[in-house]
């Protein structure tokens, strides 16, 4: 027989203004199994608790029901209460009187009614609950960190700096992202490079780190604590181990002609190379789809010329399989294209700006990279088209950013910005040039941004005019910009140079693939979704992953290197313990009576439902069940309510628990 | 709002919602001071799609005038797709409770994120109303009290009904 304890809790007045809790004390005692019922004015205080542990220990309470605020609010700590009385933690039950009865109802005697009837169901639920220990599962101290920019950097420094293994991957042949990419950044105008390849090369070096470059995540096993992640490393054709980085053979390639994707096409690159000169790791890839070798089976110049003889044409994508116990995904973003309408997505283009047909007009990637002391034209404001220095730019924002009409509702943060910052660049390198920049707001939020934004008006001449550019065409080598200014009402027109357009940030190409390997959430934009929008902002709901950067939303570096450094501090949390502890709401199989449907199997969505053999003592296999891994069931219960045998039960929310609950009303 | 009315019929609701959405969304009524009728019971689940169809059936049986089941929107579900799941899972029940003879309009759907308080209070009022209104439901009660069957052939039919077969 239970002998059950019901503890009311006036909460100062929040409850016992509308609930008379010294008749729902009484009223519950009178309840068959209660032995124990009792009001207090604050529960959850420290002679509340003690209250509630002497009771237990005195009284020899089976079963415990703190009838107070919301379980959210308090259930841990009832449980640590009654766990410390000797209790197991899963025996005690919060009704909730507070947000579900006394704060929404202002008659008494409605509201004492309801709460002795939440306080009830909550008694027949108890009766029912059963010991349930605490699910411990070791955990792999090494980590993976998938991106290889500033975010997937700096978690990765902390977490191996911390003693821990770290995997990083890169898709691309070197690490650095976007930031290595830039020229100088906001608001301090330091060198980009100069503050990230000392970064980068922290990275090559660290004796915890191990880098895969032009690598990528091919498929992710396990949960929280014990993943196994298998890595696809895409063939170099160079072999890594004894490659010097003399780099002969990019100097002595005779393709010499090819895009290069890292200086937003506008310089060239070989067909063996590295995407920048302080490319890390400094070995080279082949290109093999410009490859002359690979495309007619004739050159191998690069091959003749390598001393160490690293180049290795038969060089095969290969496999590798990393144990790790937390995942930390940054993977950062790519800026909208107006110029190529993205398939099946339902942002619309922007075919009025001529991105794309006008080689003048250009992104703010691309003005990174011209000027860039390490760009294409080595840092000089050069013209794509002729190559001559603008004397007139326009700088447009908002390109795709906070136009829901096209598709985008969201502002990309960071565009008003490096506009300023362009401005500056601008003036800076040309003196009597003249920088123009149409600007919906400007949102300049951040420490000494605003500052930095008015120095761009006030110091480099740069002019703002609030308003929309509706079509830009060419005329002659100028390129005519047709805008409004809103603040004077009138019609503009600029005959422009150049013009820069500060397009979208979204999320990195293929992010939603990379999601649903990993088993996290994102939102319609494909930006991965956090666990909490405020209190838990790094970790996915998906235990053991964690996100930093602008793979989860429009980020600055600053922002990006706290988010990964949250990230990784998160990471060396759950190291910190060799073994981890979760809440045993998981589901379990009753093998006798499981038919082996697998109608659990289908609906899980974590995979936590294997096959199982049993088998007699000869070894025969008698049937094939449902086995639910309690390491990687989430405990939705989905399972149970599908399962047609009912042979599936959710720990902490049975049938018996949830049909004694509905017979109490 | 006043509450105080006093009405000849009060419905007794019962809601089955998810604890990462609508218990949500229901705290957060009661954080705002919101008000809404005390006629509705609270059950909380992981994840609608814990929710067993036999439980809102149970509800009915036990006198349940009103059943209310509420959850993440879709696409929102803390567990990935439980949501979708019971979405599903109701869309078939929902024919069913129809063929048995339940009134639709006694079973109500709804996603209530753990932001809106205000659809909490919006959906519970309405529903309560609603059920006020068609007053109590009676055909579950008076099935249960016919087929009060202790298991044991005592009755004079089903003892003729039994030699039949």
């Amino acid at each position: 027989m239970s002998r059950i304890g019901v503890f009311i809790c006036h909460c100062g007045e929040n409850i016992s203004r509308t609930v008379d809790v010294e008749r729902v004390a009484a009223e519950i005692g009178k309840h068959p199994g209660v032995a124990f019922s009792t009001d207090y004015k604050y529960m959850c205080s420290d002679p509340g608790q003690t209250l509630l542990k002497k009771a237990i220990q005195e009284q020899k309470l089976t079963h415990v029901v703190v009838a107070a605020c919301s379980p959210r609010m308090h259930e841990k700590t009832f449980r640590k209460a009654v766990e410390a009385a000797g209790l197991n933690p899963f025996l005690c039950e919060m009704a909730n009187i507070r947000e579900h009865c006394s704060w929404v109802h202002e008659n008494m005697e409605e509201a004492t009614v309801k709460a002795i009837d939440i306080v009830g169901m909550m008694v027949e639920r108890v009766k029912k609950n059963r010991v349930l220990p605490t699910i411990t599962v070791p955990v792999t101290k090494r980590a993976l960190v998938i991106g290889g920019g500033i975010a997937g950097i700096q978690a990765a420094l902390d977490i191996a700096d911390c003693g821990h293994e770290v995997i990083l991957v890169e898709r691309e042949p070197s690490i650095g992202g976007h930031m290595a990419q830039l020229s100088e950044t906001f608001p301090t105008l330091d060198c980009s490079q100069c503050i990230m390849t000392p970064k980068m090369v922290d990275v090559a070096n660290h004796p915890k780190i191990k880098l895969y470059t032009h690598s990528e995540i091919e498929l992710v096993e396990g949960y929280i604590g014990n993943f196994q992640v298998t890595i696809k490393k895409k063939a170099r054709s160079v072999d890594e181990d004894k490659c010097t980085g003399c780099g002969v053979c990019m100097t002595k390639c005779p393709q010499k002609k090819i895009p290069n994707k890292f200086d937003q096409n506008i310089g060239m690159r070989t067909a063996i190379y590295v995407p920048f000169p302080q490319a890390v790791p400094n070995t080279p890839v082949i290109d093999r789809d410009n490859c002359t070798w690979f495309k007619t089976g004739k050159c191998s110049v690069c091959q003749k010329v390598c001393g160490p003889g690293a180049v290795d044409f038969e060089q095969q994508d290969c496999l590798v399989v990393e144990a790790v116990g937390a995942i930390v995904v940054a993977t950062g973003f790519d800026l909208y294209s107006i110029a190529e309408k993205p398939k099946g997505s339902p942002i619309k283009g922007y075919g009025e700006f001529g991105h794309g047909k006008i080689p003048d007009v250009i992104d703010g990637m691309t003005f990174e990279r011209l000027a860039s002391a390490s760009g294409p034209t080595g840092g000089k404001i050069l013209r794509p088209s002729d190559g001559k220095e603008p004397k007139q730019i326009v700088f447009i924002q908002c390109i795709g950013s906070r136009a829901r009409e096209k598709g985008i509702s969201y502002c990309s943060k960071v565009c008003c910005m490096y506009t300023a910052k362009h401005t500056m660049l601008y003036h800076h390198k040309v003196h009597d040039g003249q920088a123009y920049v149409f600007f919906m707001d400007a949102r300049t939020p951040g420490k000494s941004y605003d500052e930095f934004w008015r120095r761009s008006i006030e110091e480099e001449e740069a002019v703002y005019i609030r308003g929309m550019v509706s079509r830009l065409y060419q005329k002659g080598d100028k390129i005519v910009v047709m805008g409004s200014d809103i603040a004077v009402g009138v019609q503009v027109e600029i005959e422009a140079d150049m013009v820069v357009l500060a397009t979208a940030i979204q999320p990195q190409k293929g992010a939603d693939t990379l999601a649903q390997k990993l088993g996290i959430s994102y939102d319609k934009y494909h930006f991965y979704s956090e666990a909490h929008a405020k209190l838990r902002p790094v970790e996915c709901a998906t235990a053991g992953i964690y996100l930093a950067g602008a793979c989860q939303g429009p980020k600055d570096i600053p922002e990006t290197v706290s988010q990964a450094s949250a990230a990784a501090a998160k990471v060396m949390t759950l190291f910190s313990r060799d073994k981890l502890e979760r809440e045993p709401i998981v589901a379990r199989v009753r093998e006798a009576g499981c038919v082996g449907c697998f109608a659990c199997k289908k609906v899980c969505a974590y995979g936590a439902v294997e096959e199982k053999e049993i088998r007699d003592r000869q070894g025969n296999l008698i049937k094939v069940v449902a086995y639910v891994n309690p390491g990687v069931c989430a405990g939705c219960g989905t399972c149970q309510a599908t399962c047609p045998s009912k042979c599936v039960e959710l720990d902490g929310y049975t049938d018996e628990q949830i049909i004694a609950m509905i017979e109490a009303l | 709002m006043n509450h105080t009315t006093q009405h000849s019929f009060e419905p007794k609701i019962i809601a089955f919602v998810c604890t990462w959405c609508t218990y949500a969304g229901a705290d957060l009524a009661g954080t705002s001071r919101m008000q809404y009728p005390a006629n509705v019971r609270v059950l909380k689940f992981p994840c609608t799609g814990r929710i067993d169809p036999v439980f809102i059936l149970k509800a009915f049986q036990q006198g349940a005038d009103g059943v209310l089941v509420s959850g993440c929107h879709p696409g929102d579900c803390h567990y990935i797709a439980g949501n979708f799941h019971a979405r599903r899972r109701f869309a078939a029940f929902r024919k069913l409770l129809e063929f048995i003879g339940v009134d639709l309009n006694r079973l109500q759907f709804s996603w209530v994120s753990a932001a809106e308080g205000g659809k909490w209070v919006e959906v519970v009022t309405d529903l309560t109303e609603k059920v006020r209104a068609m007053g109590p439901m009676v055909e579950f009660k008076e099935l249960a009290l016919e087929e009060q069957w202790s298991g044991v052939i005592d009755t004079p039919e089903l003892k003729e009904a039994y030699n039949a077969i």
